[in-house]
């Protein structure tokens, strides 16, 4: 997650300042792990070195930074080009898991248990976040959804690993 | 408290056994997710809770009564008046309008047509599926054709609802909004869920699985 591609995003709307748009990011995005303002003023001096924003007046009265900042040309044009590149899908758990799998069978226990094991997890993890998807708002359920496909990805692994055992056996066991 | 049990079930169509010793128990107002790869035996384990099928060995009890010792006409009146279903798809009739389907359970039951077609319409109206009522279930779409059918499942207040991929032929949100609806209303009503699916999307909307593979229900242990 870039913090500097979602402040200037958050910009886009109009400038304001560095604690507005504390505030703004905590409210988005933020139930979890809201920001420190450290962050927000070290990734605003970045991003005005890098003249993706500009100062846009300084308010009178006290306080450590009354700027108000907002978003250049080039700063548009950055968050269009992240918003239009795919993320690098990553593994997740597979490395750790194959490596179970395999470990299970050439030790002789039951592979089949490890898988699942991890697959009621996985599912009790999918109950959890369907529960609080059901019962909380639209940015819940798309977090939640987001969340839900990626771990039945992970199970639908676990199955077809499950149904492909008797193979990697065979193979583990050369 | 157990509604329905089923112990050590077997049950094979030819030389194939679709059934090895499955068994699993159903709570009242339970939701249990039947999972497992496709030819893994979780239908035919439905289709033997439901008393659909009578198994080769093995015995299915709800609420203390054995289905196996039930002659014909009493387990199809179970069926009727007890149990409700839900399948994939082409369960409603299509000469028939979507009031007209949801109302079918009462009117074999002997309920007056008025008196029936006011209930299927609530049902209707809390599966969202009032503007439909008139139409054919040809003239609906996937989505609202299963929010009929469950509404058709409920209409008799069965204890147990056996649902068989309820959503395997909708979209992601077609198959949320009908488990969302599906589930509060089963919720609501107390009614105890058999949900068969492939799609652990799906199962996770139940309060636990059973796992069938070849034939076997596997327990899995899981933390609350």
């Amino acid at each position: 997650m870039s913090l500097g591609h979602a402040l200037l995003g958050l910009l886009e709307r109009g400038p304001g300042h560095g604690y507005d748009l504390k505030k703004a990011y905590d409210d988005q995005f933020g139930q979890d792990r809201p920001l420190h303002y450290g962050q927000v003023y070290t990734t605003l001096s970045r991003l005005l070195r890098n003249g993706l924003v500009q100062e846009a007046g300084v308010e009178s009265g006290s306080g450590p930074d009354r700027k108000r900042y907002a978003i250049t040309d080039a700063g548009v044009t950055d968050v269009e080009n992240w918003l239009g590149t795919p993320e690098k899908p990553e593994p997740y758990l597979q490395n750790t898991l194959y490596t179970k799998v395999v470990l299970a069978l050439l030790s002789g226990r039951e592979a089949a248990d490890v898988l699942d094991t991890q697959r009621a997890a996985h599912l009790n993890a999918m109950r959890e976040l369907t529960r609080r998807k059901t019962d909380g708002d639209l940015a819940d359920k798309l977090i939640c959804d987001y969340a839900l496909f990626h771990l039945e990805a992970d199970l639908r692994w676990l199955e077809l690993t499950t149904a492909r055992l008797d193979e990697l056996a065979k193979q583990v066991g050369r | 408290m157990t509604l329905l049990s089923a112990t050590d079930l077997h049950k094979a169509f030819g030389p194939t056994p679709a059934l090895a010793g499955a068994g699993l128990t159903v709570d009242a107002g339970e939701i249990v997710a039947i999972m497992g790869p496709s030819g893994s035996g979780k239908s035919t384990l439905l289709h033997c809770l439901a008393g659909i099928l009578t198994p080769d060995a093995g015995s299915v009890h709800y609420r203390g009564v054995d289905l196996g010792s039930l002659p014909d006409g009493k387990r199809s009146e179970l069926r009727r008046t007890e149990f409700g279903f839900v399948f994939q798809f082409g369960q409603l009739v299509p000469e028939l309008s979507c009031v007209e389907n949801v109302a079918l359970p009462l009117r074999l039951a002997g309920v007056k047509r008025r008196d029936a077609e006011s209930r299927a319409t609530d049902w209707l109206e809390k599966l969202e599926v009032a503007d439909v009522a008139a139409k054919r279930p040809g003239e609906t779409s996937g989505g609202q054709g299963q929010r009929v059918a469950v509404a058709r499942a409920l209409v008799t207040a069965p204890k147990v609802i056996f649902a068989d991929e309820p959503t395997g032929a909708l979209d992601s949100l077609n198959g949320e909004r009908v488990m969302t609806l599906f589930l509060a209303a089963a919720r609501a009503t107390s009614a105890a869920v058999v949900l068969v699916t492939h799609e652990p999307r799906v199962a996770a909307y139940a309060d636990r699985e059973v796992v069938v593979r070849d034939g076997r229900s596997r327990l899995v242990e899981h933390a609350g």
